[in-house]
Order: C-alpha cells, then structure tokens, then sequence
C-alpha cells in the first residue's frame, strides 16, 4: 500500500490560491465580453429573435406565377326608394351572397362567399364606384376559405353614400403551375459558383507558387547545401544584376514585338518561328547531351546553343501573349454564349504579360547568380588561402554594400526621402563592413550553411504572411485590385501560397533519407534525386493537401465577401444588412450544402491517394 | 584498386566514428566488415562515395582521389560504385522497373531523365537484371508490393544497373531471415566472383564472412583492429572485435 501522500499547508495555499487566480481571470472575462443576460430576456429581443428565426426558416428559394381572381357584388348605400332587384350571380362561378342587396352607412353586412378556391385568403374591400373596376377601393377586412371554397365574413359599410350602384369586391390569388426559383435562389446559385471558382483559382495559384517555395523550406533538403563565401558573395552580386538585366532584356523584347501587337497573324508567326528555333536548339543542346565528357568548344557551343534556345522561347511566350490578348478579347466579342472562352484567352494571356517580365527577370537572377556561385567555387578551389581571403574581403564588402543599397533605396523610397546620403550610402557603407568583417572572421575556404540561411528566410516569411487572416488581405487586396472576387482570389492566394508551403514543407522534410542516399549514391545530379526519390514520395501528400486546402479555401470564400471579395459572402453580408434574413437563409443553406459536399468530396478523395 | 588512407571522419557534436583507418582492397576482391552496431561501418562505406564527407583522409580508387573530386567528378565516379544498403532504400511508390533504371541515372541525358524517359536498350536492361535476380515478372508492380528478400534484389539490380566496378554493400542482410540471406549473399558472391566487381560488404554474422569473403577487416570505436583472411578470427581475436562479453553465436 502506498501512504497517502501528506497535505501541506503550502499545497493547499497554492491549491486555493489558483483557484482564486481562476475565478479572477473569468470574472474578467466576463466584464470585457459584456456577458447581459437582462438584454437576453428583454422583450424586444424576443420579439426580433422569433422574426429573424421564422425568416431564416422560410428561405426564400421558389416562387409561383399567381393568378388573381376578383368577385363583384353590387350593393346600394343607402337603400333607394325601391329596393334594388339584382339579377342572380353564376353560380356555377365564384361568387358572393350579400345578406341585403343595401345597407345604411356603417352598418354591418353578412358576406357569404361560395365555389372559392379552398384554403385561400385574400382581402375584400368596397368599391365606391358605380364602375366595379375602379382603382379605389376601400378595405373592409380579409376572408379565408374553408375546405369547400365557403366562407362568411360580416363587413361594416363604410360612409359614402351615393345614389349609383356600388360594389363589394373580394381579390384571390393562387399559385398555379409547377414552383421555380425565386431570382434570390438565381442570384444565390450565381454567387456561389462564383465562389466554388474563386476558391478553385486561389487553390491553383497557391499550389504553382507555394511547390518550389516548400522546398526552400524544407530542412532535409537545405541543411547540406553549404557554398564558400567567394561563391555566396559573387552569387549575391549576380542575383540584382541577374534581375535588372533580365527585367531591361524582357521590357525590350516587349515594346520591340508591340510592333505587331495589332497584327495577330504576324505574332503567331514569330511564335511558331521561335519555338521552331527554340525546339530544335533544346533537343540539340539539352536532350542531346550525353554525359560522357567532351570537348571544352563543344561544352561552349552546347551552353551558346541552350542560351539561344532559352531566348527563343521567351520570344515565342512573349509574341504569343501579345497574339493572346487580342485575338482572346476580339474573339469574346464574336463567340457569343462562348465568349467567356475567348475572355479567358485573352485573360490568361494579359496575366502571362504581366509575369513573363517578372519571371525572365527572375530566370536572369538565377542564372547570373548561378554563373557567379559556379566562378567562386571555382576560384576558392583553385586560389590560394591567401588569395582567397582578400578576394573574399573585396567581394563580400561588394555585395554587402549592394543588398544593403538596394534594402536602404527601397525604404528610401517608401519614405519618400529626399536625403539619399542616408539611405544609399550609408547602409551601403554598413553593409561593406559586415562584408569585410564575414571575410576576416571567417576562415576562407570552409563552407557556409546557405541553405540553412535561404531555410530560416523562407520559413520566417511563411510565418508572418500565414499569421495574417485571410480576410484582412482581402481588405488590401480590394484597395488593389477594386471590389469583387478577384480581389478574393488574390487574397486567399497569397494565404493559400504562405499555409500549403507549410504544409508541403513538412511532407519534404518526413520524407524517408534512404531512397535520396541512394539515389545520390547512383551518380545522379540533384535535379535527377528530387526527381526521382523526392517526388515520388511527396506527390500523394501534396495532392491531398492540395484538396483540403480547396476545401478551407471554399469555406473561407463564403466570408471573404464580407471584406469585399467577392463570392457569396457579398451576397449574404448585403442581405443581413438589409434584414432580408428570409435571402440570407438561402444564402446560408447554399453555403452549408457546398461546404459538405466540398468536405465529403475532398475526404474520399484524399482518402484514395494517401 | 581501392586504396583508403588515414580515413577520418568526427560528426558535428564530436563524434569520432572513424579514426586513421587505413586499408587496401584489390581489384575483384570481397572484402567483409564486421564490427559491432555502431562501430564505424556503414560510415566507412559511405566515406568511400563521399555520401558521408569525410574530416580528413583520402579515398584512392584506380589512381583517382575520391575524396578531391569536384561535385561532376564525383557523379561520374559514383556511377561506377553500386551501392547496396540494408533498408533497401527503394522509392516505394514507384514501379520496380523505375526502381531499377534509376541506376543508370549516371548515365543518361539528365533532361530526359527529367521527363521520365529512359533509352530502349536500358529498359531491356533492367528487365535483363531483374531476370537475374529472378523477379522479372514484378517488374511493373510497386515497390512497395514486393516482400523484403524482393526488394533487396531490386535493390543489387539497381547497383547492377550502374556497370559497378565495385558495390558497397551496407548490412545487405541484416533485415532479412537467414535462408533470404544467403539468397541475397549469392547474388553478391556470383556478381563478385563471375563480373569481378569488387564488394565491400559490412556483415553481423561470422558464418556469413566465413562462406562468402575472401577477406576480412574488424572495426571497433572507429578503429581498424583487425585485417586478414577470415580464418584468422579466433577467439582471441573475437574478443577483441567485439569485447570481452561477447559470445560467439553461429
């Protein structure tokens, strides 16, 4: 047996004393979150609360056509000297039975109603008109049928005493035909479609951008890239000169093919000729390659040819945006019922525009900066220690003082300064000194962690955009791009891009090391082993956190609407706002029927790929 | 000719799992290691194709530095060296036969490679290998479907693949039962004996140094405390490979 432990008089204290501390801690909480249940009870409320409850019951999603039905009976007021002798009704018809064929002002007639439409109310009124069609007619009550079409009402006559014929008039409507869709239960499908597709293209988006960036955020993949300073500083170099030349090549070729922007035939025939040009230097160059040795002439001729190649084809996407972007949009106009075809043509085309720039000023970056990282490994190898300790100094104080610039230029110009002193030179200054200081310190041949420093970069940035919702990006993506579900599809993009490289990031890193190690071991390139023993392993999970994200990604595009992101939250948020809660109770149930069935849909799915 | 000289190698954190170990295997040679669980083993192996970078010391494979080599360099060294591991380290979701042509990655046009795409003569090949090791007719099943004695065979017709002039075989058999293991060990001895590659082959049990090498060296602590014909280990000599516990089984 074990001896009960012995209560202490501390434990006890600190027993009570937490539960002080609780209790504080909730009483505060109740006092911010202004816990009333006196609002509760209020009978204003209850009222409000069982209108907006029966609302949301009635959704407002079919409607009928209604036929009207309207019965006359006539009726003197006063009674005339002779008693008025009315001709019979149909009764074969709907039709009304007057206790007495005239009644003095204000007094009360029994009206029997007979042959109605079982089961229907309606309004009946008196017709002071000698016309029974007249406009005006006062209303004396309403009337319900019975099962048989009966009914019996007593009326007071009102005060308007004419010596002419007037009128009791009764008004019926029914539904007839079959139900169809109120244009709220329309607009409400719209919507939503709009929403599935918002949340489609923001999933897409997200997926082509946050693929390559979780794998810079993945530690098993970076923690062994280790490059010299030499290469790192000659690559940082390389990178904003890579760029800037890239983003000057790219705006030439497009204002040099915006010759023939209104030509189509001739932009498509720079395309073809391009991508011939291009096709066949890349099979010459890059499919042809063995990987036995060769000459240094033919090494040279091969990178001259895949340069050629690589120019060719940025030459063919930049024609064929241009011919996309007119003959897609003079298209929509001619399509017809198709023109979203061309529309989509054209907007693919105008969106390939915009980044191609972008992406070949980037490919420049890479491409330069990969040249410098090749040229200092070589040169760390091949100089020295000596040697490379100074040439480290030199180069690392250059590219210190190049990033630190453009860093500093760029608060510059957010700030809108006008002392460039203090935003050019002077990080520029600090930055060679920490160039400086790295190359001393550091001995000058051993390898640094740059992947590690790319890892923490990427995975740090991922944090902070995840950390902002979704919704508050649609707040600036709407100042971006104006109001509506584009500004949504960007939104959740951008959060999309940040959550699944997160997501995909992890998959890399719990991947087995054993088929990398031996795939390495074969003698392949790096490119070959994530080719061949990473993906394999992360397309199944990738793709099934492709889905959930379309499934949150549906969720969170009901709501972006509420910040102006267009999609069915537009709808719903205007709807509460104007109490047509019976509108907003479809807009409810659409969203709920979509997001379980997104949620059913992308758990079978994923069920079969994991 | 594989010469290895003063071959270091402290892990990050201090650990000297190899130390000034020195030896030289001949041209068609297998050679065993033994030693105990985590005695230095599977690093030596990987310190020979640098999948493990050695501190300090040199790896001389006929007449070229291993351990000197630039990154190509070392591609095209790799690709002569198959290697074989205990775990399999098959990519599980892929076909047997992608399992397989994987190792003529070396070889073959990276861009096309890229794509998927493998040249007619290495896909007969590969089905050739696996015939020699007789799953030819799981060729277009899953890794992952095959039983463990299946995917260690995937796993010689993958180095096989490479053309090797030498195989590093890390604990071939150590995952698996000892009637698969002397399958797999046959395999190793027939592509040894017949092809003359040379093996390197880490082992746990002696009888399997015993029937299979021709010729043996012990490590312990990162130490080489024993080199010589497999008939040499005595008990003395075992004692000192793998302590004074130790027993001998089998």
């Amino acid at each position: 047996m074990e001896e009960k432990p012995k209560a202490s008089l501390w434990k006890s204290l600190r027993l009570g004393l937490g539960i002080i501390a609780i209790l504080l801690i909730y009483a505060y909480g109740f006092q911010v979150t202004k816990v009333d249940l006196a609002e509760f009870r209020k009978e204003s409320r209850q009222d409000s609360r069982i209108r907006v409850l029966r609302a949301l019951a009635r959704p407002d999603i079919f409607e009928y056509d209604q036929e009207e039905f309207t019965v006359y009976a006539p009726i003197y007021v006063p009674c005339p000297e002779q008693p008025p002798d009315f001709p019979p009704p149909d009764t074969s018809q709907p039709h009304l039975a007057l206790s007495a064929s005239c009644g003095k002002p204000n007094e009360s007639i029994q009206v029997e109603g007979f042959n109605f439409q079982p089961n229907i109310k309606g309004p009946i009124f008196f017709v002071p008109s000698s016309d029974p069609h007249d406009t005006l007619a006062l209303q004396r009550g309403n009337i319900e049928t019975d099962s048989q079409g009966h009914f019996v009402t007593v009326i007071r006559l009102p005060n308007r005493p004419s010596t002419e014929v007037q009128y009791i008039k009764t008004i019926t409507r029914r539904n007839v035909g079959l139900p169809r869709f109120s244009q709220t239960a329309i607009d409400t499908w719209d919507k939503i479609i709009e929403t599935i597709f918002l949340a489609l293209l923001a999933t897409t988006i997200g997926t082509i951008f946050s693929i390559p960036i979780s794998f810079f955020a993945a530690r098993n993949l970076m923690k062994d890239i280790k490059s010299s300073l030499t290469s790192i500083a000659l690559a940082a170099l390389g990178w904003p000169l890579g760029i800037a030349i890239g983003l000057a090549a790219a705006r030439w070729l497009q204002s040099l093919l915006a010759k023939w922007s209104d030509q189509i035939a001739v932009s498509l025939l720079i395309v073809l000729g391009a991508a011939l040009i291009g096709y066949l230097l890349l099979r010459w160059a890059v499919f042809g390659v063995s990987r036995e040795e060769e000459g240094l002439s033919m090494k040279l001729l091969r990178s001259l040819a895949q340069s050629v190649s690589i120019l060719a084809w940025i030459i063919a996407c930049f024609a064929l945006s241009q011919a996309g972007v007119k003959g897609g949009f003079s298209l929509a106009s001619r399509l017809g019922s198709f023109a979203f075809l061309g529309n989509f043509i054209g907007q693919v085309s105008d969106v390939i525009t915009v980044l191609l720039p972008t992406a070949v000023a980037l490919g420049g970056g890479a491409w330069l900066g990969n040249l410098g990282g090749q040229i200092g490994t070589k040169w760390n190898d091949s100089l020295p220690s000596r040697a490379v300790k100074a040439l480290n100094s030199l180069l690392s104080a250059l590219a210190g003082a190049t990033l630190f610039a453009l860093c500093g230029w760029g608060i510059g110009w957010l700030y809108e300064t006008k002392d460039i002193r203090l935003f050019l030179y002077s990080p520029a200054v600090i930055g060679a000194t920490l160039g400086i200081l790295l190359a001393l310190f550091i001995p000058s041949k051993q390898p640094l962690p740059i992947g590690l420093v790319i890892y923490t970069i990427t995975r740090t940035i991922l944090n902070a955009v995840r950390s902002i919702e979704a919704l508050i990006m649609a707040i600036v993506a709407v100042i971006w791009v104006g109001i509506g579900p584009f500004a949504g599809v960007l939104a959740l993009g951008l959060h999309t891009i940040a959550s699944l490289a997160k997501l995909y990031s992890e998959q890399v890193e719990s991947i087995l090391p054993g088929p990398i190690e031996a795939i390495t071991a074969t003698g392949a390139t790096r490119l070959q082993m994530i080719v061949y023993a990473v993906l394999p392993q992360i397309i199944p999970p990738y793709i099934s956190f492709t889905m959930y994200r379309w499934d949150i990604n549906v969720r969170m595009s009901t709501i972006i609407g509420f910040a102006g992101g267009g999609g069915i939250g537009f709808l719903l948020i205007q709807n509460i706002n104007l109490l047509n809660y019976r509108a907003a109770s479809t807009q409810m149930i659409a969203i709920a029927i979509v997001v379980s069935a997104m949620d059913y849909l992308s758990s079978a799915m994923r069920e079969r790929f994991v | 000719m594989l010469e290895v000289r003063n071959l270091t190698k402290i892990y990050e954190g201090g650990v000297l799992a190899l130390n000034q170990v020195s030896f030289q295997v001949p041209k068609g040679q297998f050679l065993a290691v033994i030693g105990l669980s985590g005695s230095g083993k599977s690093t030596l192996l990987r310190c020979i194709n640098r999948l493990i970078e050695p501190t300090a010391g040199q790896v001389i494979w006929n007449g070229k530095d291993i351990t000197a080599a630039s990154p190509q360099e070392l591609r095209l060294i790799r690709r002569k060296i198959g290697m074989v591991f205990q775990n399999f380290n098959l990519v599980y979701r892929s076909k047997v036969i992608t399992n397989v042509l994987a190792g003529r990655l070396g070889y073959i046009n990276p861009a096309w490679s890229l794509v998927g795409r493998f040249p007619r003569e290495d896909i007969q090949k590969a089905i050739k290998q696996l015939e020699r090791v007789g799953i030819a007719d799981k060729a277009y099943q899953r890794a992952d479907e095959l039983s463990g004695g299946q995917q260690q065979r995937v796993g010689i017709a993958r180095a096989l693949m490479q053309d090797p002039e030498m195989i590093l075989a890390d604990e071939p058999v150590a995952s698996l039962d000892p009637v698969l293991a002397h399958s797999i060990m046959r395999y190793l001895e027939q592509i040894n004996k017949e092809d003359g590659v040379t093996v390197l082959c880490s082992l746990h049990f002696l009888d399997l140094v015993h029937r299979y090498a021709d010729r043996v060296i012990a490590l312990n602590n990162g130490n080489l405390v024993f080199e010589g014909l497999p008939q040499e280990i005595d008990d003395q000599k075992f004692k000192e490979i793998y302590g004074r516990e130790a027993e001998r089984i089998g």
